[in-house]
């Protein structure tokens, strides 16, 4: 694939859901490198957005573009092919319950035979290290707090040597110091791999940290994007609303059965 | 009214497709040589050794009480000599077969749905996609052939189990062994054993596709799991009732 490529595009993306439009024609280029952050009130498709992506789903209408490769036309196992150079977080972490740590980490490298069996251990225990989950081999999902299972999340993901990472809602539910350790892994995984990432979330600070540009979405469009900190001196009441975490705005001002208006 | 005939309908044709899907998809797996390996294993062994106990245990007691009733009826007219014919082929044919399909549908589909129902609604079976692994060919698969193998071969132990209940209460009632199986090997062809056989492999892809799709299809939490279980049980004990009516009307001609 020609190297000039943006890892992501979005084309007039759009994903209905028994006659609600949850995705309503999107624009968006995604460049190399880039750490795109994606807000948007809960329910507004930011999930969907990632799914699409990643060819979970497929569009009502549009495109999704990933490396150059127009995904709408392209069969289950070429999809595979796709699928393979992009990393995917899960919001619980989605790791395999019923596997170990080490099980769970190693499961991309044998299934895809990407190292020789003898050497599976070895990556295995490189990889945690990345993420800060050194000697955690042995242990059960269910013995993780929240934050290691989406650390060993990232390794799992990072197994496959991804290019482009999609990360939902990668803080949520976290407490600050691991929501912190997440930021510094993201960054540190886009200077020290070069990887794209898409960070779905709705925690304002954490993408503060970490994006170069966040898109708000609202009601299926993206009501800007850009910088943040352009956002947050945004004209846009709207922006300016999610931003601020306030209830009182045009946000909010359709919803509203609590002000008795 | 009509548009809750129209949703039904729609769920059942909806039923269908996901199953030829499923179905197609896994003998394109088997065509192509994918067995499944390790996880096939251990599926059989789920699937057919874990089962063999209750399986043989429900042949053993319902071959009691059939020959509790046989013993009662020919002992009276002097029937003795029919008694270990007409038991054997009543559980080749049917009652092994049929009641083997329901106790796997029980214990195995139930399994099947609730393991891969939890693995959808925790977002696994999107992370396997993610990690371009095809759920299919992954947990599909495996659990198809455990069954379709599995199934037969249990059903042969639990005839065996059927028929050697009836002959313990048929002793105890004042048969005599050499008359039982006398008989038995009188009416017994082997068409019946392999006959009832047959019927189960095609239980055996019931049980395994229809546990496997109500599983894949979950959806709302522990509730859509336990949904998703009772309904996988159901739906494949019925089609088994279904499909060995059929069967039986296709395979023992008269």
């Amino acid at each position: 694939m020609p190297a000039d490529h943006s890892p992501i595009q979005l084309e007039q993306l759009t994903y209905r859901l028994g006659g609600t439009a949850v995705l309503d024609g999107i624009d968006l280029v995604v460049h190399k490198g880039e750490i795109l952050g994606v807000m948007g009130r809960s329910g507004t498709g930011k999930t969907t957005l990632l799914r699409l992506i990643m060819g979970l789903i497929r569009p009502t209408a549009g495109r999704v573009v990933v490396h150059g490769q127009d995904l709408s036309g392209l069969e289950e196992a070429e999809l595979d092919a796709i699928r393979r150079s992009i990393g995917m977080v899960f919001q619980g972490a989605a790791l395999f319950d019923s596997m170990t740590v080490s099980e769970n980490v190693a499961f991309p490298l044998s299934e895809h035979r990407l190292v020789p069996r003898s050497e599976i251990g070895e990556r295995v225990a490189e990889l945690l290290a990345m993420v800060g989950m050194e000697n955690s081999e042995d242990l059960l999902p269910s013995q993780l707090s929240g934050g290691m299972r989406k650390r060993v999340g990232v390794a799992r993901a990072l197994a496959q040597n991804p290019n482009v990472f999609l990360y939902d809602e990668p803080t949520a539910g976290l407490d600050p110091i691991s929501a912190a350790a997440i930021d510094d892994l993201i960054v540190r995984l886009r200077e020290e791999v070069g990887v794209t990432s898409v960070i779905v979330s709705h925690d304002v600070e954490s993408l503060r940290r970490v994006t170069d540009r966040a898109a708000v979405l609202h009601e299926g469009r993206f009501l800007a994007v850009g910088p943040l900190e352009q956002l947050e001196r945004s004209g846009d009441l709207a922006v300016r609303q999610f931003l601020s975490g306030s209830l009182e705005g045009p946000l909010t001002a359709e919803t509203q059965p609590f002000t008795g208006g | 009214m009509i548009q809750a005939v129209g949703h039904q309908v729609f769920a059942v044709i909806d039923f269908i497709g996901d199953q030829v899907i499923l179905l197609v998809r896994s003998l394109g797996y088997l065509l192509r040589g994918y067995a499944g390996g390790r996880r096939t294993l251990q599926q059989m062994a789920v699937a057919g050794t874990d089962s063999l106990p209750i399986a043989a245990l429900t042949l053993f007691f319902v071959g009691m009480a059939w020959g509790y009733h046989a013993a009662g009826y020919m002992i009276r007219f002097g029937a003795t000599g029919y008694i270990g014919g007409t038991t054997a082929v009543a559980i080749a044919r049917e009652l092994g077969p049929a009641l083997c399909g329901v106790v796997v549908a029980a214990r195995v589909g139930s399994a099947f749905a609730a393991e891969l129902g939890t693995m959808t609604v925790t977002e696994q079976i999107d992370a396997l996609r993610a990690l371009a692994v095809n759920p299919i060919r992954y947990l599909v698969v495996p659990r198809v052939i455990a069954c379709v193998t599995m199934l037969p071969l249990l059903t042969l132990a639990s005839v065996a189990a059927g028929i050697l209940g009836a002959f313990l209460f048929t002793s105890y009632a004042g048969v005599s062994p050499g008359e039982y199986f006398v008989s038995i090997q009188q009416w017994l062809t082997p068409k019946d054993l392999y006959g009832g056989i047959a019927k189960t492999f095609v239980f055996g892809f019931i049980i395994a596709l229809v546990g496997c799709r109500q599983g894949l299809r979950t959806t709302g939490g522990a509730a859509g799991v336990g949904r998703a279980t009772i309904s996988a049980v159901v739906l494949s004990i019925v089609l088994i009732y279904m499909a060995n009516f059929f069967l039986t009307a296709l395979i023992f001609r008269y």
